[in-house]
Formats: C-alpha cells, structure tokens, sequence
C-alpha cells in the first residue's frame, strides 16, 4: 500500500497539495491500518459466511477505507481526510475494474491456451468431427478480419464525414434531426440490425447470405458508436484553433483535415477502437447473415464465411468437450486479434501526435 | 490525411490476411490425436473412402436448421467431405424455425427440423410453393433420445414414470421424498430436500417432445399441452441443451430433460422410465424399439411420423424426438444442387451413415422406415 | 475561478458564426462546398438507413401486434405461435430496466473512478498503458463474457448473495422465496452488464477529464486545494457532461445486450423485484433465445419488442441529452 504516500513530486498533474499544512500521516501508519484492516477481514470472516477470496479482498478493502479515514480524520483533520478517502477509493475503483479483465483473460487463457499452436492458427475445421481434436480457426479468423476490416471501410469515412458535419457544419433541425437519429441507431440491438439486414438481402434482393451481408449489419452497429465518440471529441477541441486558422485565410475544410481532426485523434482513435472492438465480437447478426461453414473462404462476397464469435458460439453450444475446448480456444484467438488491433491503433495515434 | 492512415491501416490489415492466407489449409486428414470416439469414425470414412463413392457430388451444399442434429451432420459432412473431396457441405446450427425460414428463402438447398413441417401454420404450402415444381418433403433422419436428468447424490437410475414426471415438472410433487417417488424407488436414499426443475428457456424441439410426451402418456396429470417454450410455471430456465446439462451438473437437487448425447457427455445422472412395463434404460436400442413403434403419416412422399409416445412395448425407451431433413423432390432444386442433396442424404441414410449416429448418442432409423428414406431420396433431382 | 471564463465565452460566441456565412456565401473556395456536402451527404445517408430499418420495423411489428389476442403492453407471458396467440412485453420491459438499472448503479462509480485515476491519480508514465487495459476490457466480446459469467463469475457470486439475502433480506430487492440457487439471478446479470458497459463509460469520461483547462486545475491549487477539492472544484463540473453522455452509451449498450444475457440469466416471463433469484428476461435476450424456433408470427412478435427496445432507448437517449443540454450552460468551455 506503499502507493498511497502523500504527495508524489512531478508524479500528476494535480500533486500540488500543500505541504505547508500540519500533521501528516505517516506511510507506516496507513501499513498498520492494511495490517489492521486484513486482520478484522479474517476476523469478520468467521461470523459472516463470507466466501471466496474476492468477498474477502473487497471486504478487506472496505474495513481499510473505514479505518484509514477515520485516522486521517482524526489527525489531519476533514479536508485530508476526505482527500485520502477519495485518493484511496479512486485507487480501489480502478482495481475493481482490473478485476474482471484479470480475471476473463486468465480463464480464457486457462482452458484455451493449451489449443494454440501453429496447426490451430493455419487450419480449418474442415473435416473435423464431433469428437476429434485438431482442427484449427484459420476460416475464422481470415472472416472475421476482412468483416471487420470491409465494416470500417464503410462506417469509419461515413461517420467521421457526419460527425464532422455535426460539429463544424450543423445548424438549425436537419443537424438536430441527425444527432437524434444518430442516438436512435445507438439503440438498434444488435439481432434486429441483422434482421434488417436478412429481411432486405436475401428475402427482398434474393441475395445469398456472405461475409459481406454480414458486413452490413456490422456496419450498421460501428457508425452511431463512432459518430457519437467522434463527435464528443471534436467538440473538446478549443475554438481559438480553429479561430486561429481562420484568421490565416485557412479555409474552413483544411482547417477541419489539418487543425481540427488532428487535435482530436486520439480520443477518436479511441472510440473507432470501441466500435472494431464491439464489431470484431458481435455474434447475433452473424448468426442470420455468415451462412454456416467449416471451410476457408477468402471471398467475402460469396459462399458462407465463418467468423470467430460463430466458431466460439457454435462450438460451445455442443456437447463434446473437444469442442467446448475449441470454444475457448477460439475465444482465446479472438481476444488476441482485438488486442492487436488495439495495439496497432494505439501505436498510429502516437505516430500522428509526435508529426 | 487520418483518412489516409486508415486507408493505409486497412491496406496494412489486407497485405496481413494475403500473408496469413500462403499458410492457411482446409487440409485435416490427419487430426494430430484423437478419443476412443473419434478413432472408430476415421477408421469408418476409410471404408466409406474405399467403398465406391457412387453418391459423390461436387461443388457447395448448404443447409441450415435443428441444433439437436448438429454433432451428426457434423460426423457425417466430415465422412462425405472425406470420401468426395470435391464437395463441400455447410451446416449451420441455428434453430428449426430458422432452419425452414432459410430453406424457404432459398438459401439452402435442404434444412433440419425437430418437427415436419406444420400443414395448419402454412408452412407445408410455402415449401411446397418453394418446391414448385416439385414437392416439400420430410425426411426422417436423426433419432434422438431425451434423458430425464437429475441431480441427487447417491441416487443413481431413478425410476420414473410419466404421471410422477409430469408432477415434478408441474410441481405438485415438490420434494425428492415425496411418496410417490419412493414408491417407485424403495432402495433409494432420497433426501427430504425441495425439487428445483429446470427447462429450456429458448425454444426447442427437445422441449416440444418432452412435453408431448408429458401429455401423451401422464394422462391427464399434464394440463399444459405441448409447445416448444416451457409453459409450466415455476422452475428455471436454462439456455440451449448445453446450459441446461451445465445447470444440472453444477446445482444439486434438480432435475430437468436433456438430450441424451449431453446427459452423456457430462456424466449426469439419468432416470429410467417406466411407460407401464417396466423401467426401461436410455440405450440405442431401446430407443429404436420406440422409434419402430411410431407411424408414418405423411401422405405421398412426405415421412412424416407420429411417435407413440404412450407405447408400452417392453424395453422401449419413449421420450425422444425425431429431426427431419426438408427438401424438394420432383424438381424444385437446380440441377447441381439436387445431385449433392441426393448424394449427401444417401450417404446419411445408408447402413454406414446410419451407425456413425450410435457413438454421438442418437439412434440409427429402424430398417423399415430407412428403406422408405431410401426411395424417397431417388426422387430428388 | 469562473470569473474568467465568460467574457471569452462571448467573445466566441460573436465570432463562431462569421467564417461559415463568409466561407460558404462566396462560394470562392470549391474545396469548402465539395466538404459540406460530403459531409452532410454522410448525414443523410444515416438517415436514411434509419429510417428503413424504422420502416421494417414498424411493418412487420403491426400484423403481430394485430394478431395478439391479449394486451402487448401489459402482457407478461410470451407465446406468439401458439393459438389463440397471446403475448406482451411488460415482463421484457421490466427486466431489461431493472438490470441495465443493476448495471449503471455498479459501474457508474467504479467508471468515474478509474477515469479520475487514469486521468489524474496514476503517474504520468503509467497513464496510457493502463488506460490501455482498460479499454482492453471493452475489447472482450459479449459472448466470452457471458461464457465467463455462466463459468466463473456465477458460482463466485453465490456466497456474497446468500449474505445479502441472509442478512438485508428486510429490503424488497435482497428477499428471496425458498429454495433460490444463487445461480443465474438478475444480480449476476447485472453484474456480467456493469463489466461490459464499465470500459465504455471510463474510456469516454477519461478523454473529457483529460481536456479539462489546465488552468482551472492550477486556480484551483494556487488557492491551496486538495487533490479531492481540485476535482470537485475544476475536474467534475467540466467532466459532467461527458460522464451523462458515457453512461448513457453505456446503458444503450446495457439495454440491448443479447448474448452475454441470454447465457447468464435463467429467463423466465415474469415480473419480480427479486434480484437474488434466478428468473427474469429482456428484449434482447428473448429475441436470441426465442429467435431460431419462431415461426412466422413469433417472429414479428420478437422483431415488435425489438422496436420497443428501439423506442426505450430512444427515451432515454432524448432525456440524456436534455440533461447534457442544460448542463453544458455550466459547464464552461465544453459548449
């Protein structure tokens, strides 16, 4: 808990508390008080049916909250008090969150990990029975990448031109009709945007289902999370920029490629990873739209195309445990691609913020 | 310019999937291990290989429909794909609704159903209409027997029979000692702990047939009809075959139906029936006993059957459903199409096909009603 | 500290308007033109597609709603196919409030405050890789979570649930009939929710506390501030907006989440402010579960309660935006 120190020089932005201010805490004290804190959790254990050490860890958490503000209080009076409680509930929001990350990759990683190898990447489930092993996701993950990658070729130009257009462009009821409908589309679930997407390509166009009808319900989902990201960080960026750059005789629309979407790419690096991220996992309209196959197929736009988030639903939903493995094995893969992906972004943001 | 980058971004992405694709094989002839199970499946695509493939086809078949039948067409797509290495067969699990609605749409060329397309609902003319020329028919093709599913230690191969179900299902019998189990189970050490039930919470042929059993055979004990959605209150529900099998195996004291393959293969405890003569246990051939029992009442070319769920015929197992595979004879399929259909659904019946079905927890089709599956398929073209 | 910001506010706001009418009323810059209606092309695009997919809704919501021969909105049963057919969604509508509700009260605090420590708590080194896993979080797709809930986080929660109903069970969301399993209960549900909103809600408040003006935070600790009084001071009334506006994504993201639900919660048709006992249903939920086996009426029932789904998110979203409307007043330079 040594993290918990007073105030850290240079380590953030807001560490210029005072330390002209009286009594302190010292770093021992806050040690006893976790010392304290576990050794009543241990306590409390024996006459509260409490169970599981993730009771246990919150438990102890919460008795260490008490505890440590209570003395703060006591010695360095409410406003440190609340300081520290503050400081140390921030700390514990942000474990909390940590938790169920840890907790997701380690299972997955768990029952999964053992499927990974080089046979598992590069081949298909073609051929495979219901109680073999072998066999691998290659179909998979060659669907869902071009499904991903095909969905933000679509979505990414179209609800970056809108948000765009809403921040810098929108005045008056048709910009407030499109940021309504834009919140509209948040809602669409993902099923019904397949259904949408089933009722006009195969029953009303007589189109047989692909990867790319699959692409299109994907597409329907990434824009409004897109658009809204996009737009939130668009509107943070300050007005003196873009007064600035009018007042070099900048016009309006290289302001907008050169001033204003520049200031603002990491926040919307961010929400387009959002919205890859929720695309790359989405398994209700895949399930309308893929088709069904064990097989490789490269082309999107014809023949069934498998994707990962089917392999894992498909799998998991059977008996054998060889499959319910694959699932986990899969789902394993899958992470690991969106994580990737993410890097990958992350990396482009960096990039474009040093230029 | 972000545009750009992204352009490149996604060129990046393109360049890696043609990469990745140099390594990519469909090519699984020989799985790096394999279980007990699997060994007497490759063994048997050998023989399928050797024997002359006269129902081999090229090109795509696609069919949708029953996940109650996915781990058999899963074996048997892998059998054809291996003995006709220019064919590929899709399946997707995606419920019997769906599976007609695609078939209907004409995305597949034939679908799986836990029930024969319904005359009363329309469906029988839609794919009759979609047939035209030719007709809709209902092939039967996947026996699969329902086990009763429980959860009370120390009490294995509990007796049941359709009233005493029907009373925990409905939960007018409410604890594991309740009289009218121990009737039936004198040497068991039942618990005086409440029965918690659980059903399917999606819609399901399971329980459609769990249910019409309930009603066929209970007598009366049964008010609730039968449906695909559970319509008895109380009790818990449980998403698809695999979340009831996972509700059973992790919570004591519960009881629920679930397809045999999954009782199976998380080693659930497995009541016995008792139909009137006598407690029979789930196994393949008590299961075929029943299915021998049932009917055909399809007229024309249609198969489809009426199970006798109230059969008292000695040894047969009677909860069980039948998936059917939908498709057109008589024309109504383009000319490559209806050549895989009719070499893939041959295969599937054939005497090879129909005992791959054993080691997946289903039933082969009673040698009568296969032979009429037989001729029914060389009507398809 | 606020006395500052108004006179630039108006100066802003008398200059925002003049380059648009002076770019665009010349008409001397092409590359001006081609921009707006490209972008405004884009918006009407979106429009439209709304505006289908409104219209599909719609026409094959009206024969089922027509068909129902009980009250849909009133209605908790659900069965469509069956004759005479009788149906309703009051039972959907109830359980998909009540656990987004579940959802936003756990993970609007646990958000918020990882935010803060990303963007102001952790040192600057450490900022963007944690931030990094938290957005990671968001990465993991709605059907492992649901794996995960039914495997791992379900059998965890027994033992914190038993308590609660033990000893809080005087309170009508924490009372339990006999015999609950502690399994897959509208609490578990709602936690599997508050894990897959939690990154998306943190993510966005995170960038708005990042553009908080640096020289508020510094008014704020010349005048001797603690770091708890800088943020209420400087941090949260900016952030406010942006925090309405992610848990609002993130209860779109709540209300219509389909897979990771439909794994975790024991569905059934009925209206229960028990949370600690297995049972209750939601739109989305329903729709996946009920989807493949439906005929063509079940169908156009599920595709009715999605355009309801449609409407309560609407709702929401329009309340959500009054909200950051008038709050944006206050808030200074986020306008």
């Amino acid at each position: 808990m040594s993290i918990l120190k007073t105030p850290v020089p240079g380590a953030s932005t807001l560490s210029g508390t005072s330390t002209l201010s009286g009594a302190r805490l010292r770093r021992g004290t806050l040690a006893l008080v976790a010392v304290g804190a576990i050794a009543v959790t241990g306590l409390l254990e024996t006459f509260t049916p409490v169970s599981g050490w993730a009771g246990s860890v919150l438990m102890a958490a919460a008795v260490y909250l008490v505890g440590q503000t209570v003395i703060s209080f006591l010695v360095e009076g409410r406003r440190h008090a609340l300081d520290r409680l503050v400081t140390t509930a921030v700390y514990a929001a942000f474990a909390l969150a940590m938790l169920p990350l840890g907790a997701v990759l380690f299972k997955v990683v768990q029952r999964g990990g053992g499927l990974i190898n080089g046979t598992f990447l590069t081949h298909s489930l073609r051929n495979i029975g219901p109680t073999d092993t072998g066999g691998g996701v290659y179909h998979g993950i060659v669907g869902t990448l071009e499904q991903a990658a095909l969905a933000s070729l679509i979505s990414i130009p179209l609800a970056m031109l809108t948000a765009i257009y809403l921040v810098e462009y929108g005045r008056g009821w048709f910009a407030r009709l499109v940021t309504f409908f834009v919140d509209v589309m948040t809602g669409v679930p993902s099923i019904v945007a397949g259904l949408f997407i089933f009722t006009v390509w195969v029953l009303m166009l007589g189109l047989n289902r692909s990867g790319f009808a699959a692409t299109l319900a994907l597409t329907i989902l990434m824009i409004p999370i897109v658009v809204r990201s996009t737009e939130e960080m668009l509107k943070l960026v300050p007005d003196s920029l873009r007064e600035a750059s009018y007042a070099l005789g900048v016009p309006k629309w290289r302001t907008i490629l050169k001033v204003v979407v520049p200031t603002a790419v990491p926040g919307i690096v961010t929400g387009i990873m959002l919205g890859v991220a929720r695309v790359m996992g989405e398994t209700a309209p895949l399930l309308l739209l893929n088709g069904f196959t064990s097989s490789i197929n490269f082309d999107p736009f014809s023949g069934p195309q498998a994707a990962l988030p089917l392999i894992v639903w498909d799998q998991a939903g059977r008996p054998n445990p060889q499959s319910i493995t694959r699932a986990w094995g899969s789902a394993l893969v899958l992470i690991v691609m969106v994580l990737l992906l993410n890097l990958g972004a992350r990396a482009l943001a960096r990039l474009s913020r040093t230029r | 310019m972000k545009l750009q980058r992204f352009a490149r971004l996604s060129a990046v992405a393109l360049v890696g999937v043609l990469a990745l694709a140099a390594c990519g094989s469909n090519n699984n002839t020989s799985p790096s291990s394999s279980s007990s199970a699997s060994s007497s499946g490759s063994g048997a695509a050998v023989s399928a290989s050797s024997a002359a493939p006269a129902f081999c086809a090229s090109g795509t078949l696609n069919g949708s429909g029953s996940t109650a039948q996915a781990n058999a067409m899963t074996q048997w797509i892998k059998d054809y794909q291996t003995a006709c290495p220019d064919a590929t067969v899709n399946y997707g699990q995606v419920g019997s609704g769906q599976g007609i609605k695609d078939f209907l749409a004409k995305t597949t060329s034939f679908g799986g159903s836990d029930s024969a397309l319904s005359p009363t609902k329309g469906e029988t003319s839609a794919a009759n209409g979609r047939c035209a020329p030719g007709t809709a028919v209902d092939l039967p093709m996947v026996p699969g027997p329902i086990a009763v599913v429980y959860n009370v230690p120390g009490a294995d191969n509990l007796v049941f029979t359709p009233a005493v179900l029907a009373g925990i299902f409905s939960g007018k019998i409410a604890k594991w000692n309740d009289p009218a189990i121990t009737a039936l189970n004198p040497s068991a050490k039942l618990p005086a702990q409440a029965i918690t039930t659980f059903h399917r919470s999606d819609a399901s042929g399971t329980s459609d047939n769990f249910t019409e059993y309930l009603a066929a055979a209970a007598g009366g004990a049964w008010s609730y009809g039968h449906d695909k959605q559970w319509k008895a209150p109380g009790g818990q529900g449980a998403k698809g075959s695999a979340g009831v099998a996972q509700a059973i195996k992790s919570t004591q004291f519960t009881i629920s139906y679930d397809e045999y393959s999954y009782a199976r293969d998380n080693q659930l405890q497995m009541g016995q029936v008792d139909n009137g003569a006598g407690p029979v246990t789930l196994t393949p051939d008590a299961v075929a006993k029943a299915v021998a029992a049932a009917k055909i009442v399809g007229t024309g070319d249609d198969l489809t059957l009426s199970l006798d769920y109230a059969t008292k015929a000695p040894g047969a197992y009677p909860i069980l459903l039948v998936t059917y595979e939908i498709t057109c004879v008589n024309g109504g399929l383009p000319a490559d199409q209806a050549a895989l259909v009719k070499g893939f659904l041959s295969y599937v019946v054939s005497d090879a096909g129909q005992q791959k079905l054993v080691a997946l927890g289903y039933a082969p089709l009673p040698t009568e009603i296969r032979s009429k599956v037989q001729a029914v398929i060389a009507k398809v073209s | 500290m606020s006395d500052e910001q108004p006179p630039i506010e108006e100066v802003l706001a008398t200059l925002a308007p003049a380059p648009a009418p002076l770019s665009t009323g010349r008409s001397v810059r092409p590359g001006d033109r081609i921009f707006a209606v490209l972008s405004g092309g884009a918006s009407l695009t979106l429009l439209l597609i709304i505006a289908l997919i409104a219209a599909f809704l719609l026409y094959r919501s009206i024969p089922a709603v027509r068909a129902d021969t009980t009250n849909f909105l009133t209605t908790s049963a659900w069965f469509p196919d069956s004759t005479p057919s009788t149906f309703g969604i009051a039972a959907l509508a109830w359980g998909t409030l009540l656990s987004s509700l579940i959802a936003l009260v756990l993970a609007v605090p646990v958000a918020v405050g990882t935010a803060l420590f990303i963007a102001h708590f952790a040192p600057r080194r450490l900022a963007q890789p944690l931030a990094y896993l938290v957005d990671l979080l968001a990465a993991v797709p709605s059907v492992i979570y649901g794996l995960w809930g039914l495997f791992f986080l379900v059998p965890q929660m027994v033992g914190l649930q038993t308590w609660l109903a033990d000893h809080l069970g005087w309170f009508p969301l924490f009372s339990v009939g006999s015999g609950s399993t502690f399994k897959q209960t509208m609490l578990n549900a709602g936690v599997v929710l508050a894990v897959m909103i939690l990154p998306i809600i943190s993510a966005v408040t995170r960038e708005v506390f990042l553009q908080v003006p640096r020289d508020h935070v510094e008014a704020a600790q010349a005048l001797g501030a603690t770091r708890w009084e800088v943020i209420r001071l400087a941090v949260l009334p900016f952030g406010r907006p942006g925090i309405i506006s992610a848990s609002m994504l993130g209860l779109g993201r709540a209300l219509g989440e389909t897979v990771a639900i439909a794994l975790v919660l024991s569905t059934n048709y009925v209206i229960s402010w028990k949370i600690l006992e297995p049972g209750g249903n939601t739109f989305a939920a329903n729709i996946a579960l009920q989807y493949g086996y439906a005929a063509d009426l079940g169908t156009n029932a599920l595709i009715a309660s999605g355009l309801v789904l449609f409407v309560i998110t609407l709702v929401v979203n329009i309340v959500a935006r009054g909200v950051i409307a008038r709050r944006r007043e206050f808030a200074g330079a986020a306008g």
